[in-house]
């Protein structure tokens, strides 16, 4: 197919072939008013393709809430954009190269990275941050996964790490969040989600809007080569079979420095005032760029591909139009000042070429050395592809008994060694292995680096003189297996708990970008899955107040019929006021009080005093109940969105008033994982072992245990407060309707001891839980 | 006094560098382009962090033979002060102003994190302000940092006291567990024979303030600047 020439006829299966139904296909025609030549197919082929067009999704992305007082730019620009005070905006976006990622790990990794730089910098701003959200199947054999396939699971996390690293690092971004999940239905099937986040003055802004007749186009940036041809539309639009790994070709080739001189060039280029619009070339090349560009400005565009820098000899039209080649830009300058822009990208050593000009009527034409090569309405291309509200049905209920959930240890068990194997746990565990691989401090920006906030934290720097003032705080989360259990209460808590972390950190949460996941469109049961989950994301993004500015769709999660979880992955960018209150996790001193907070205002213990069996079925869904047991079943925890609103308040209020020494959300593992991380994040500080903290806590309440240390209720964080400072704590909480329960103290040494109803439930030193906490990740993927 | 950070195409650290001075330490400081022969009368010139042209090859070996590179060759041999961090210390090593050669780090993999290093020599334009034992802390973020060079290279260098910094313990050990990346005799820094072209991996740039964890390498930039005052005291 990549060999194709202009002279092959285009019929019904040929059409198929390009992934166009019987439907689609006679719609090009009737668009076309005549029967498509190889190379318009190709190009119809790829703007319709679900990765580009969206059809199975926009009718249900349509009911997420977008607007917002703050909301600069929502879905439809090449990123979402939000005001951050002082003539300045923040443009930040999340998106999928998860396929790419399964077929050449390292080079899907980094050129997903390259692509949501450059959807940044399209807009004129400079990149500041990136976050990665990543799911790989698991890197330990057990629990029915063997060892092969765990091994497997290690070389494709390697690579994707790898590939992240090399590319952010080479580009000079900080990589400075993110998680990093594991689930066997992600084996065959790796999440590679990147966000980047860039800062801009407001009045700097650019849009990729193609006006002006006459005004030339550009293009600038790599040479245009035979990689990644259908990566969109073959690869990210169509699940995987035996055959998958063939599509290695269709896998694009990422070049950092390559992009580091075209962020450079284009932030330049864009100060002499001779740029009106401007796109990135990602999924579907040239043809998205320049179909978008004048479909979103309502002009056409003609170019000419003879003159579009080539990195091969004989390429076909279809070839060109298609190549998903990486680091290429299409602007379009004003009439008589291309030189000015021109100069820039000579300065930084790079092609920049008219290929083209901004034409009336609305046609995207291409010529091939003054042949006509393709000729389509701009505007119908883009905008009047098929669109499906495709059939939805619900699962069957699970039928389980209380059997199929996890059943309690007594009263009064040590439950120190598996609290030391959930620590160890991949999911839970230290990944500083990973991070460490990340530049996290370049640009100086860095507040709050993986791990020592809930939030990643960057500070903001006046474009002009420097001065900073505030900061911003951003989080990505979503729990798979809660979703697979239930996805519109799984939805909102990845929402909830993206906002939670943010103001965990001391920032206000302000907007939200998503990247959401699934198996097959076609199925049925997934379109539920999506449709629930749309839902539920719209339910906690308006009552928490962050309106969804953008992100992505990425369906065809699926390995040989086999979807992963419904995967959605949200992003909450949030804003401090002042930067230097910034919020981490870490204890701090000897002696203060250590402190529950939960929105819910029920006191702990009553809250928790449900019946039995909805505390074991809830608890089955837990990390512990899988983790410990291998059981993963019944429902994620019931939320309560108020609450969780009155939660986030309350913490945003106490970091503006520095009322407290540390916040740390409670999530994964619960109360007991809560209090350690905040141990060893002072561990990590410390320059000596005498500085090393430990914590003395009594838990009351009437359920099991287990349930008690590591459930995962939201709405709760455990903060930790100088004695002097507790009752302005204790006021605040009030004033939010937020339960303060004290639980407990920080204490000098080595001791971490937790009680449950009176009798030490987990007892251990600091130091050797956190020998398991911080080297599990590294010992498993060295060992091998 | 002025001070220049070159920008080669793939600097990612002129930046910070260029903030580190003008907006910490507050002293006159520009951007040199890569092209540039002139060095605009800049007294100190500190070669950035980054990927120059990309390093594809090996890290500097392109920038070495860069148009700026030649002036900064110069510059230094008429005794101008040259600071290179992390890759301007891997330039500085392949244009041959310092001696010795960078490996990949000996766990092959890119490594980011503060590490502690000593300062072994005060008698330089680079840590007159510091006091010899200190230890400081500052970030590394590198793929190629494990210094290495021949025995005779070593002895010299020992001799001469150009090792300037070594990386330690947080204690001031400077065992194994101190060194992040393998490199020889732990070393993190050193200087020429004459004292005034220095390079180290560790980014003094990115711990000039408490807020980023520590503000450890402001007493590098400290030090030029009072070697410059007291050169132009001594040449009034």
């Amino acid at each position: 197919m990549a060999t194709a020439s202009t002279e092959i006829r285009v019929t019904q299966e040929i059409a198929a072939e390009h992934g166009l139904t019987a439907e689609e296909y006679a719609r090009v025609k009737h668009i076309l008013g005549r029967e498509p030549n190889i190379t318009e197919l190709g190009i119809f082929s790829v703007m319709w393709s679900e990765h580009c067009s969206y059809k199975s999704s926009k009718v249900h992305l349509k009911r997420l809430p977008t607007r917002g007082k703050l909301v600069v730019q929502g879905p439809g620009e090449n990123a979402g954009v939000v005001d951050i005070g002082d003539g300045l905006v923040a443009a930040f976006k999340i998106e999928s190269h998860n396929h790419p990622s399964y077929v050449e790990p390292f080079q899907g990794a980094t050129t997903g990275v390259g692509g949501i730089l450059r959807d940044i910098f399209t807009m004129g701003a400079r990149p500041v941050a990136v976050l990665d959200s990543l799911r790989f199947g698991p890197i330990v054999a057990g629990h029915g996964v063997s060892e092969a396939e765990a091994a497997k699971n290690r070389r494709i996390l390697d690579g994707v790490i790898r590939g992240i690293a090399n590319y952010g690092n080479c580009f000079g971004v900080p990589t400075v969040g993110g998680e990093v999940g594991f689930e066997p239905c992600y084996s065959q099937n790796p999440l590679v989600n990147a966000l980047a986040l860039g800062i801009a003055k407001k009045e700097d802004l650019f849009f990729a809007k193609a006006r002006g007749t006459g005004n030339p186009v550009i293009y600038v940036g790599a040479k245009t080569g035979r990689d990644g041809i259908h990566g969109a539309s073959l690869l990210a639009s169509a699940e995987f079979t035996e055959e998958s790994r063939q599509k290695r070709p269709n896998v694009q080739v990422g070049d950092p420095f390559m992009e580091k001189l075209l962020l450079e060039a284009c932030l330049e280029a864009m100060q002499t005032g001779a740029v009106v619009a401007i796109q990135d070339m990602g999924a579907a090349g040239l043809t998205c760029s320049t179909t978008e560009m004048a479909s979103r400005g309502g002009t056409g565009i003609e170019i000419d591909l003879a003159r579009v820098p080539q990195r091969e000899s004989g390429m076909t039209p279809y070839e060109i139009m298609l190549s998903e080649s990486q680091e290429r830009m299409l602007l379009v300058a004003e009439k008589g000042r291309e030189r000015e822009v021109l100069d820039v990208f000579t300065k930084w050593g790079l092609d920049a070429v008219v290929v083209g000009e901004v034409t009336d009527g609305g046609l995207l034409r291409v010529k091939d050395r003054g042949k006509l090569a393709a000729e389509i309405p701009a505007h119908p291309l883009a905008e009047e592809g098929p669109v499906y509200r495709r059939p939805i049905a619900q699962p069957p209920l699970r039928n389980e008994t209380p059997a199929d959930w996890f059943s309690f240890s007594d009263e009064g068990t040590n439950l120190t060694a598996n609290f030391a194997k959930l620590l160890g746990s991949p999911a839970i565990a230290s990944k500083r292995w990973i991070t460490e691989q990340y530049d996290t401090s370049v640009r100086t920006n860095t507040l709050a680096g993986p791990g020592a906030s809930d939030a990643a934290v960057i500070r903001i720097k006046d474009p002009e003189t420097g001065i900073v003032k505030r900061a911003l705080a951003l989080s990505t989360d979503g729990n798979g297996r809660w979703c697979q259990l239930n996805p519109r209460v799984g939805a909102m808590h990845a929402a909830a708990e993206a906002a939670r972390n943010v103001a965990a950190s001391g920032a206000r949460p302000m907007a939200a970008t998503n990247c959401l996941n699934f198996g097959s469109p076609e199925k049925p049961e997934v379109m539920w899955q999506f449709s629930e989950v749309i839902d539920g994301l719209t339910v906690a993004c308006n009552e928490l107040g962050t309106p969804i500015t953008g992100g992505n769709v990425s369906f065809y999660n699926e390995t040989l019929g086999k979807s992963i979880y419904p995967t959605p992955v949200i992003g909450v960018l949030g804003i401090l006021e002042d930067a230097s209150r910034v919020l981490k996790i870490g204890f701090r001193e000897e002696g203060d009080a250590i402190v529950l907070l939960d929105g819910a205002t029920s006191v702990v213990g009553a809250q928790h005093a449900a019946p039995l069996q909805k505390a074991n079925r809830e608890f089955s869904s837990s990390e512990y109940s899988k983790t410990i047991a291998g059981i993963v079943a019944g429902e994620p925890p019931a939320i309560d969105l108020t609450a969780e609103k009155r939660l986030q308040e309350c913490l945003v209020s106490l970091a503006a008033n520095s009322a407290v020494r540390s916040a740390h959300d409670v999530s994964d593992g619960g109360i007991a994982v809560t209090l350690a991380e905040s141990c060893f994040a002072a561990l990590v500080g410390a320059q000596h072992a005498a500085h090393q903290l430990g914590a003395n806590v009594k838990l009351e309440g009437t359920s099991a245990a287990e349930y008690a240390l590591f459930g995962e209720s939201g709405a709760r964080a455990i903060v930790s407060v100088a004695a002097t400072s507790l009752a302005r704590l204790l006021e605040t909480a009030r004033q939010y309707r937020v339960a303060a329960h004290q639980i407990g103290q920080v204490i000098r040494g080595d001791a971490f001891r937790i009680e449950y109803k009176g009798s030490a439930v987990i007892d251990g030193p600091v130091a050797k839980l956190y020998d398991v906490w911080a080297h599990s990740l590294e010992r498993t993927l060295k060992a091998h | 006094m002025k001070f220049g950070v070159v920008v080669f195409p793939g600097s990612n650290c002129d930046h910070d560098a260029f903030y580190a001075i003008g907006n910490i330490l507050k002293k006159p400081v520009e951007f040199i382009w890569h092209q540039a022969q002139d060095l605009a009368n800049c007294d100190a010139i500190i070669l950035p962090g980054g990927f120059a042209y990309g390093d594809y090859l090996r890290t500097g070996a392109i920038a070495r033979f860069s148009p700026v590179m030649k002036s900064v060759g110069k510059f230094a041999k008429s005794g101008g002060m040259v600071l290179g961090v992390c890759n301007g210390f891997q330039i500085l090593l392949e244009a041959g102003l310092l001696p010795g050669a960078m490996m990949r780090n000996s766990g092959l993999r890119f490594i980011c994190r503060h590490v502690y290093s000593r300062v072994e020599q005060t008698d330089t334009p680079f840590t007159n302000a510091a006091t010899k034992g200190e230890i400081l802390k500052m970030p590394i973020a590198h793929s190629d940092g494990n210094y290495t060079c021949d025995e005779a290279t070593l002895a010299d260098l020992e001799k001469n006291r150009q090792v300037i910094f070594r990386y330690t313990t947080p204690h001031g050990t400077d065992d194994a567990e101190g060194n992040p990346n393998g490199s020889t005799a732990n070393i993190a820094g050193i200087c020429n024979r004459e004292r005034n072209v220095a390079g180290l991996m560790p980014h003094p740039e990115r711990a000039v303030e408490s807020a980023l964890d520590s503000a450890d390498g402001l007493v590098i930039f400290r030090s030029m600047v009072e070697a410059l005052v007291g050169a132009a005291k001594a040449t009034a």
